[in-house]
């Protein structure tokens, strides 16, 4: 039940009054928005650059949310509260990831076809992309809940937390694109889809307890 | 017996000593008052207690995991401006385990005063009003040891006797206070200690 109040009210936050949730969608559709003046106005280069752009907006737009992920909770004293109360640190770790997911990246996914739209991208190749968004999304909240909980003491830690995550959200990112890529050449993306199932199934093992480690050592 | 003992405790804090070879002990139904000049190590020694800062030496007994029976009331009194008084305290009698935690919630609200603010976001509230908030937390989940760091700061007169009334109930049943100050509690007879 804990538990439980601890996601509700980490999504509650994020998208009550002063919470970063809108800013991350609208984040998203204008680094999307600005894609078609970098690239041109070639339709076939945007339509085949589209996954990828969409990707790595959907990565900058994740991290804007995790600098106040535990930083927020550190600074008013509720972070003292979650380290005394009746939940394994480790699990608490893992609902504000899943929080932290539900509050920033669902709507990204949700906004995928609008920003799929700028992009010129067929809706089949938009469905794989949402698909791999649902699958390799999990896996990048969970990775930056540890970068976000390695710098929580710290002021002015987004850059850093961004250094420490973007390195560790590459093989995610590549799994990604590489399903979309096989996908459109005709070949099965079930395999790098899995991989990518696989990455998430780490992070999702391996990062609340390290997140949890980075919390405990808080002064 | 759940008796809290520390012995020899040392903590450093950025390089420096700061509580150094520290030794108390408080038995079910008794207080402590802890007094010394500012940076004499009062908060430092009540997070030692409960674990929350790295001890360089000495020990902390006390029957069971202590993180768990044990509220700590810091400086920070971690409320959330955006949510309303209620929810503020039904989500700590969650997280610390309150049996029925909305109607702990709304208890733990009268017995600071606060019900009839209950629905208002706790960031119109005042100082002293979110002081009695974060104190609200130790009537919203029934745990035996309550480390208060400067509990009162802030409050007037009548909260201050309210709140005298509520760690006299709780000694009476059997429970330990630990508290920080540099005024008054209106704890009757407590143990002392002088750090610094």
């Amino acid at each position: 039940m804990g538990l439980w109040a601890i996601f509700a009210r980490d999504v509650r936050l994020s998208w009550g009054a002063g919470g970063g949730g809108p800013v991350g969608v609208i984040f998203f559709l204008s680094v999307v928005a600005v894609a078609p003046f970098a690239v041109g106005p070639d339709l076939a280069l945007l339509a085949r650059l589209g996954p990828a752009l969409l990707w790595i907006a959907v990565l900058l737009s994740l991290l804007l949310g995790l600098e106040r992920l535990f930083q927020a909770d550190q600074e008013d004293g509720t972070l003292d509260q979650l380290r005394l109360s009746d939940e394994p640190l480790a699990l608490v770790a893992l609902v504000k990831a899943a929080a932290h997911w539900t509050a920033s990246a669902v709507p990204l996914i949700v906004a995928a076809p609008a920003a799929a739209v700028l992009l010129n991208m067929e809706m089949a190749t938009l469905g794989l992309t949402v698909a791999t968004f649902l699958i390799g999304t999990p896996g990048l909240a969970l990775i930056g809940a540890v970068g976000a909980a390695v710098a929580v003491s710290l002021r002015r830690a987004g850059v850093l937390i961004a250094i420490l995550v973007l390195p560790l959200s590459i093989p995610t990112v590549i799994f990604g694109v590489a399903a979309i890529e096989a996908f459109t050449a005709g070949q099965s993306p079930v395999a790098p889809l899995a991989l990518q199932g696989a990455l998430t199934l780490v992070a999702l093992v391996v990062a609340p307890i390290a997140a949890a480690a980075a919390l405990k050592e808080i002064d | 017996m759940s008796d809290l003992a520390v012995s020899g405790l040392c903590v450093d804090r950025g390089g420096r000593r700061v509580l150094s070879d520290v030794s108390l002990t408080v038995a079910a139904g008794e207080a402590l008052v802890v007094s010394g000049p500012n940076g004499a190590g009062k908060s430092t020694l009540l997070r030692a207690i409960v674990g929350l800062c790295a001890v360089a030496d000495g020990a902390v007994d006390y029957p069971g995991e202590i993180a768990l029976c044990a509220h700590l009331v810091a400086h920070k009194n971690a409320v959330k401006a955006t949510e309303t008084a209620l929810s503020n305290i039904a989500f700590h009698a969650r997280i610390l385990g309150a049996d029925a935690p909305e109607m702990a919630a709304e208890e733990a609200l009268a017995a600071v005063g606060l019900l009839a603010l209950a629905d208002t976001p706790a960031g119109y509230l005042s100082q002293g009003q979110t002081r009695r908030l974060a104190l609200a937390r130790l009537f919203a989940a029934p745990r035996p040891l309550w480390l208060l760091d400067e509990p009162v700061a802030g409050l007037d007169a009548a909260s201050r006797e309210r709140f005298a009334g509520a760690m006299a109930t709780h000694l009476d049943g059997g429970g330990l206070v630990v508290a920080s100050t540099h005024e008054p509690l209106g704890l009757v007879a407590p143990k002392t200690l002088a750090l610094g």
